[in-house]
């Protein structure tokens, strides 16, 4: 998205403008704005953070900045949001820090961005057993597993889930990527993951792939 | 006029800090420092062999971090963490807790493999002291994470956003009477504590020893007593580990430990999220906090060392890695403070040794501010190619061996990447042998693959 064809309260997020954005969403709201209005503008924001961040120009601090903007506009907006507008048609992914590792840090902010790219997250946190991915891809349906790790006692973890999904016989329908300090390709390989993200960026765009 | 002119330019040339001072006084603790490292500091040595292996290794090392000549060989220094436990079949939980075990196992690793310097029990600490304290800041092998897993930190606002005024202010108050109630369970009650500063005369002194006489605040104090005992045990097997590891030939990697001050202030005061956002919301407040660690930084690095009588000083660097912070942010807020923790115990005549995690591709060209030959750079996911091109002439570099790799690849891959390694980054000395992040659970033969390595492609003709 070119900046000049974004809206006020898009650029705010983007710019990190933090009391701009609050600010707007307030008058919005004041105005009688649909929140879902609002919500997709602070999503085009968001998606504006992401490109920076591809470009090289923002960095975790931004990103982290950026979704706690973003998280305090979501609870400005919960309050007037209409019930229900959850889960229907939305494309899902499921996502963890693998058993034995509680860092959290980069998932949340690859949960962020992806919610701002408008997909249902399903987070089940840190230290996430495998039959809990299993089970959550049952549930949800969701096309994508997403696997976090910071410490590389996970490798072997990593493979777990793999085969989890895999005897489960969900393999063929779920796409599995991994990311965190520790991976690269040789990890991807073990594990036997679909793909490596470098970034939270390059996971986003993944997820945006496989529902294309 | 043409020298008048020249003499108004040159005063607007910036000095740089570290070509101030007492460049002789610096120069002389430096010598003698690294002289107390070569002679082993009261070690006893076994033998005339293994004294004189100790001083090869040492001179190596030495050697490899002056840059003033090239060493006999490429120096190999791996920075284990819990090595020792998976090599000798025992649990991570074992090696916290049963410190006979633990020495065992450090021994074992040492003299199976034979480094050229060792990372001591310091990495290992012991399980029963932070169970006494109900440490909450960290789960360990027992309390949170399985037997056999590393101890984890687990982040938080253990320092609220509003109490940077605090903290600037009394810094060691802070510590004693917000921090530690939070960090350790049982040691809540010193938030009751007065402030000691208050103690001045005959009728200004008995108040502020009301809240000792409470029944909470002495069941804290009769559990720091119980803590600083099992410290001392533990203590006393670390340090005769060490004298018997250093009696056999090998010298310790480490003399002391420190940190950066905005790391300090972002791993576990107010964690990573609280301080990205401090820099938006209230980088004055955060800028004057890391000013005001920067000395308890050094004297921190500074005593533990020269008490060990080893001038490298490890210093972890976490958050301006790559991708962490932009180059304004690393300029403004993370460099700044930590070049002048280097610089202080550089004039303490040490040698700083900064783990640099992660990736420093874009910090080369900013690091290179200090004076040459006086610290050591470890990276990790860092191109040593260019760390050697920019860094060379400054910084021994160090590091690089991929934990991915050593975990998952063959003896032969190891070895096929440390030659690679050692003929780019190790050209002309100022380098060190590392693996690039902490080593825990890797096969014992890749570890010896690195360090084999050094001997069979690391000789300087």
């Amino acid at each position: 998205m070119e900046r000049e064809k974004m809206t006020e309260l898009a650029k705010a997020l983007m710019e990190l403008n933090e009391q701009k954005v609050y600010q707007l969403v307030g008058e919005k709201l004041n105005n009688g704005v649909s929140p879902l209005d609002i919500l997709a503008e602070c999503n085009e924001g968001m998606a504006g953070v992401g490109d920076l961040f591809s470009q090289g120009q923002y960095f975790l601090s931004q990103m982290l900045f950026a979704a706690e903007i973003f998280k305090n506009v979501m609870k400005q907006l919960e309050a007037v949001l209409p019930q229900a507008q959850e889960s229907t048609g939305k494309n899902k992914v499921v996502i963890g820090t693998v058993k034995g590792d509680i860092h959290d840090i980069g998932k949340n902010i690859v949960v962020s961005l992806l919610r701002g790219s408008g997909f249902e997250v399903i987070d089940l946190g840190v230290d996430v057993p495998a039959e809990k991915f299993v089970a959550a891809l049952q549930e949800s349906g969701a096309k994508v597993l997403g696997l976090s790790a910071l410490l590389n006692f996970t490798y072997p973890e990593m493979k777990n889930v793999v085969q989890a999904v895999t005897d489960a016989g969900l393999r063929d329908q779920v796409t599995i990527i991994i990311g965190g300090a520790p991976c690269n390709e040789q990890v991807r390989q073990f594990a036997g993951a679909d793909y490596y993200a470098e970034d939270a960026v390059t996971g986003v765009n993944i997820c945006k792939k496989v529902y294309a | 006029m043409q020298a008048v002119g020249n003499e108004k330019h040159k005063r607007f040339v910036k000095t740089k800090p570290y070509e101030e001072g007492n460049l002789m006084a610096r120069e002389g603790k430096s010598e003698q420092m690294f002289q107390t490292w070569l002679t082993g500091n009261g070690v006893k040595f076994v033998d005339q062999e293994a004294e004189k292996a100790y001083r090869e290794r040492v001179t190596r090392i030495i050697d490899a971090i002056r840059l003033e000549k090239v060493p006999d060989r490429v120096p190999v220094c791996p920075v284990t963490g819990l090595f020792a436990a998976y090599y000798s079949g025992i649990t991570v939980q074992d090696l916290m807790y049963d410190y006979d075990k633990a020495a065992a196992a450090f021994k074992k690793y040492v003299f199976d493999f034979a480094p050229d310097a060792y990372v001591g029990m310091f990495l290992d600490p012991p399980g029963r002291f932070f169970e006494i304290l109900d440490y909450r800041l960290y789960q360990w092998p027992g309390h949170g994470v399985p037997a056999n897993f590393s101890y984890q930190c687990l982040e938080d606002e253990y320092m609220k956003a509003d109490e940077y005024d605090a903290l600037i202010q009394d810094p060691t108050d802070f510590w004693l009477r917000v921090y530690l109630p939070r960090v350790f369970g049982t040691l809540k009650p010193l938030e009751k504590l007065a402030p000691l500063t208050d103690v001045m005369e005959i009728v200004m002194t008995c108040g502020s020893f009301i809240p000792f006489g409470l029944p909470d605040v002495q069941a804290a104090f009769k559990a720091i007593l119980e803590a600083g005992s099992e410290a001392v045990r533990w203590a006393g097997v670390a340090v005769a580990v060490d004298q018997e590891i250093q009696g056999k030939g090998f010298p310790a990697f480490f003399g002391g430990a420190s940190k950066a001050p905005f790391d300090i202030l972002g791993d576990t005061l107010r964690g990573t999220h609280g301080i990205m956002l401090d820099m938006y919301r209230q980088p004055e407040k955060l800028l004057r906090a890391m000013e005001v660690l920067t000395p308890l930084a050094i004297r921190m690095g500074a005593s533990q060392a020269k008490a060990a009588g080893n001038p490298l000083v490890f210093m972890p660097l976490h958050k301006g890695a790559d991708g962490f912070l932009s180059d304004q942010q690393f300029k403004t807020f993370y460099w700044p403070t930590l070049q002048k923790v280097i610089l202080g115990l550089i004039e303490e005549g040490l040698v700083p040794f900064l783990f640099a995690e992660g990736g420093y591709n874009t910090r080369l060209e900013i690091i290179r501010d200090l004076p040459r030959g006086k610290t050591v750079w470890l990276f990790d996911h860092t191109d040593m190619a260019r760390a050697k091109e920019i860094l060379g002439d400054i910084a021994c570099i160090a590091g690089n061996v991929p934990i991915s790799l050593l975990t998952l690849g063959t003896a032969q891959e190891v070895k096929d990447y440390c030659r690679q390694l050692i003929n780019t980054a190790g050209k002309g000395g100022g380098f060190i042998l590392c693996n690039g992040a902490v080593i825990d659970d890797v096969p014992p033969e890749n570890l010896h693959a690195l360090i084999d390595s050094a001997r069979e492609f690391g000789i300087y003709a």
